[in-house]
């Protein structure tokens, strides 16, 4: 067994650590590559099925190619997608200008701890590819989470199965112990378990498998002709792209190789405070 | 017949870098930090711009940079400067990649060392020369050892504190070593070190001529890679077991991961405790080649040739090179509960895939990890002491010893919601005594004893009743059963016969065991229960039916004795002090019902 296999087994025996544990369980779905590659681990470790709902949370800002690829996926793999959105924000005219952390807090945060408790509006992917209502309102205990180690300092200190409070908080100066691979699956009343089988892998270990597994990763990572290409998925008005020839997954693995540039660089949130994510994921962030 | 075919269709080969997790530990402020800081930056295993920002951001907030603010990326950490919790950083020598895990040191945050270590497959043990040996150098030291990390390199840091003194090394080493001996733990090397300096980090120093060994960084790439151990015989423990029949899959999968050793379609296996048997009849797999075999290491699932009934926790084995079964073991273990581990009482027991509740029958010694000295309380263990034990679970289980198996031979113990306690199986035991069919007796899941007596309306009860030879008892228990059950409750009645409660010889599975098994069943199912004890002159039944594991649930008992003191409740008398009622047998058939129906009514209402 070579490591990316190693790391594969790994994320399997997690996810179905927590299929086993949690009876309202889900899977945050961002879209973007490493959520992409641990719904393909979802079906490894399924063998070929996809036992749990996908929960996107679409801030009404996400670069639209993304939508129309996740519906696209959702019917060709007989997913159960859920999308969750903090409609009231929405209402009320929010978006990035009035502060990018206020907009993240609003639209990400707040839609997010709504959409998993089940305050907030659920909609659900129909075979007919539209969204209704989703009659499932009961709230989601366990949440799996594409979060990796090597993204930014807070996420290097996440356990595999990693608590949340009531306010869907995470108590990162208290985390329960975790060794051998027995995780947290006893919980309070109230409180959900974050579950991450992406911690060990990094950005060039996500690429690697993606070239392996032949994935099909949505195509805004590549270079569509103009010389530039993302390299981290958010909304449209807060998500740079960079200057890159790469158009496969093995280009990509050669110019990680040599960079100097941080994954995040073009998501502005993160240049707000030196702190953002830290505090972000405090209050319930992905 | 256990085919042991050469695992054949393995991924192609090595695309990627070998990688090693590595835990950096040690005691507080002896500088873990910055010797992980500074190796990333030498090694320039960190985008330089991040360490400008940092310093950037020291110079705005008025600090001195530090290495260790690199990794320290939290908060409150950057703020106390101290490490909180196991942080993960990635690394990378001439040789392969690492996960560097840097665990703090501070005793506070000793389950926060253990959870990093325990995904370490190798250390590095610094000590301050300036300060020498102290209590978490001696305790980490300890926690490795029980980990069962074996590959330890010694750092002595902050050399120049000390002005490059061999001397000063010499005496460490010489202190550390002894300790590391009576542990049973051989380091790789001894470095002489200057983290914030950088000297002997990833190369020699001339700071130090008179030291030929090792750099940190040339130690760390020497220790070996640990290969799965396919040479091991099979275990796989049960994780899940699969049918995903509403989308037309008609397989029966189990899924699990291969601990130890490789299985190949056509073995024949054993599941343990059960000791059912089968045969491999494929091996499923989606998005990959047919695969005939797989080995240690690799998450995958089988199916079977006859279906036979397997459950989470099971350990499948090849049927010749079975695992253990017991319901006892000897144990060694680390305590980080909040409330001390104490003996008699009751906690969840987890291995690889297996739950289960067990009791500490017994603590044979209870230390201090850091003196390895007696703790001076032998009845229970408290935070960070660790421990030699005796558990007994209430239901076998399969499990080996912890020098012949890793994955299969420790575990957890969790208190409440959280894991409290890990530990290696030294041996297994006979199997306990007969007071075991009450422990056995049903696992509390989620529909537990609470849920079912709130459905029920009241608490649930034993009531034993001790007959007379006039058969008053029976006749008492009758009337009870009729007017509870009348009166709306959850009752259950039983006539015992004297077989059913005689004590017999330890370790056998006699009448009376079944009966508190029985017993036990009932009162957690949330019923009353009224069992009559047929009379006895020598008073042999006195403690029929004590149920010692569900002491939560009131238990009282009712002798008939001429001229027996109690004529009714007195007002204002706690019961719960007293619940060995005695009864005079002249009192009229329907006074007796009424004294005691009203005392049973206080406590199920209580």
């Amino acid at each position: 067994m070579d490591h990316l296999a190693r790391l594969e087994s790994q994320s399997v025996y997690i996810l179905r650590e927590a299929y086993k544990s949690f009876k309202n369980l889900c899977m945050l779905w961002s879209i973007g590559k490493d959520s992409t590659v641990m719904l393909w681990l979802a079906r490894k470790a399924f063998f070929g099925h996809v036992p749990f709902p996908l929960v996107h949370i679409d801030t009404s800002y996400k670069i639209p190619s993304m939508i129309a690829y996740r519906d696209k996926l959702a019917l060709e793999w007989n997913l159960t997608m859920v999308v969750g959105q903090n409609e009231e924000a929405l209402a009320d005219g929010m978006n990035h200008t009035r502060g990018r952390l206020t907009c993240c807090t609003a639209l990400k945060t707040r839609a997010l701890k709504q959409t998993l408790d089940g305050t907030g509006p659920r909609y659900r992917l129909m075979p007919d590819g539209r969204y209704y209502p989703d009659p499932n309102r009961e709230p989601y205990t366990g949440v799996i989470v594409g979060a990796r180690g090597d993204e930014e300092g807070s996420r290097s200190k996440e356990r595999y199965f990693s608590p949340r409070g009531v306010d869907n908080d995470w108590d990162l100066d208290d985390q329960p112990p975790e060794l051998w691979n027995q995780f947290k699956t006893d919980f309070a009343p109230g409180t959900h378990i974050r579950i991450h089988p992406l911690l060990d892998w990094t950005e060039i270990n996500i690429w690697e498998y993606i070239e392996r597994e032949n994935i099909p990763i949505i195509d805004l990572y590549f270079d569509r002709g103009n010389g530039r290409r993302y390299r981290s998925l958010g909304c449209d008005p807060c998500t740079a792209d960079v200057r890159s020839r790469a158009c496969t997954p093995g280009e990509i693995i050669t110019e990680l190789k040599v960079t100097n540039v941080a994954e995040r660089s073009g998501r502005a949130q993160d240049q707000e405070d030196p702190h953002a994510m830290e505090k972000l994921r405090r209050d319930g962030y992905m | 017949m256990s085919a042991q075919a050469p695992a054949a269709a393995e991924s192609p080969g090595e695309a990627t870098r070998e990688q090693m997790n590595i835990v950096i530990v040690g005691h507080v402020d002896h500088g873990k930090s910055t010797l992980v800081g500074r190796l990333l930056a030498d090694t320039e295993s960190i985008d330089p711009a991040k360490i400008e920002q940092v310093r950037e951001l020291c110079a705005r907030q008025g600090k001195r940079f530090e290495y260790a603010f690199l990794l320290d990326a939290l908060e409150a950490e950057r703020d106390q400067g101290i490490t909180i919790d196991a942080a993960r950083c990635f690394f990378r020598s001439d040789l392969r990649d690492y996960i560097l895990i840097d665990a703090p040191g501070h005793i506070e945050f000793l389950k926060n060392m253990i959870s990093g270590a325990a995904r370490a497959e190798a250390a590095v043990l610094l000590i301050d020369a300036a300060e020498g040996v102290r209590e978490n150098s001696r305790r980490h030291g300890y926690m490795l050892g029980l980990l069962g990390i074996r590959q330890v390199v010694v750092a002595v840091n902050k050399l120049d504190m000390v002005g490059y003194d061999r001397a000063v090394f010499d005496r460490i080493e010489a202190e550390y070593r002894a300790f590391l001996t009576r542990i049973d733990l051989e380091p790789a090397a001894f470095v002489p070190v200057s983290a914030l300096a950088g000297d002997n980090l990833i190369g020699p120093s001339e700071k130090t001529p008179w030291y030929d060994g090792p750099s940190v960084l040339a130690a760390v790439d020497a220790f070996a890679k640990a290969p799965a151990p396919a040479e091991k015989p099979l275990r796989m423990p049960v994780q899940d077991v699969y049918r995903f029949n509403r989308e037309g899959d008609t397989r029966r999968i189990i899924a699990g991961r291969i601990t130890a050793g490789r299985l190949s379609v056509g073995d024949d296996v054993v599941f343990e405790p059960s000791g059912k048997r089968t045969r491999i009849a494929s091996i499923e797999g989606f998005s990959e080649p047919t695969r005939l075999s797989v080995e240690a290491g690799r998450s995958t699932g089988i199916t079977m040739t006859e279906q036979i009934y397997v459950a989470r926790g099971d350990v499948m084995a090849h049927a010749d090179r079975p695992p253990r079964v017991s319901n006892r073991l000897r144990a060694n273990l680390f305590w980080l509960g909040r409330q001390p581990l104490r003996r008699g009482r009751t906690y969840k027991l987890k291995m690889a895939t297996f739950s289960g509740l067990c009791e500490v029958e017994q603590l044979i010694e209870v230390m201090d990890a850091s003196a390895l000295s007696d703790a001076g309380h032998p009845d229970r263990v408290e935070r960070h002491e660790v421990a030699e034990v005796v558990l007994r679970l209430r239901r076998p289980m399969a499990c080996d010893l912890s020098h012949e198996f890793v994955e299969t031979s420790r575990f957890v113990l969790v208190d409440g919601y959280d894991v409290a306690g890990g530990g290696i199986v030294r041996d297994v035991l006979a199997a306990g005594d007969e007071d075991d069919a009450v422990r056995w007796t049903t696992e509390v899941g989620a529909i537990n004893r609470p849920l079912r007596e709130a459905k029920h309306g009241h608490r649930a009860l034993l009531l034993v009743l001790h007959d007379d030879l006039d058969q008053n008892g029976r006749a008492l228990a009758a009337a009870l059963e009729e007017s509870l059950w009348t009166g709306g409750k959850s009752v259950y009645r039983l006539d015992l016969a004297p077989g059913d409660v005689q004590k017999v010889g330890p370790g056998e599975l006699a009448p009376r065991s079944i009966t508190l098994g029985l017993v036990a069943g009932l009162l957690n199912a949330g019923q009353i229960v009224i069992a009559t004890v047929p009379w006895s002159d020598d008073h042999t039944h006195d403690e029929a039916l004590r149920m010692p594991g569900l002491d939560v649930v009131p238990q009282c008992q009712v002798r008939f004795r001429t001229g027996g003191d109690d004529q009714g409740p007195v007002a204002g008398e706690s019961l719960d002090d007293d619940r060995d009622w005695a009864l005079d047998p002249s009192l009229e058939p329907r006074a007796l019902h009424d004294v005691i129906k009203r005392r049973l009514e206080r406590l199920l209402a209580g």
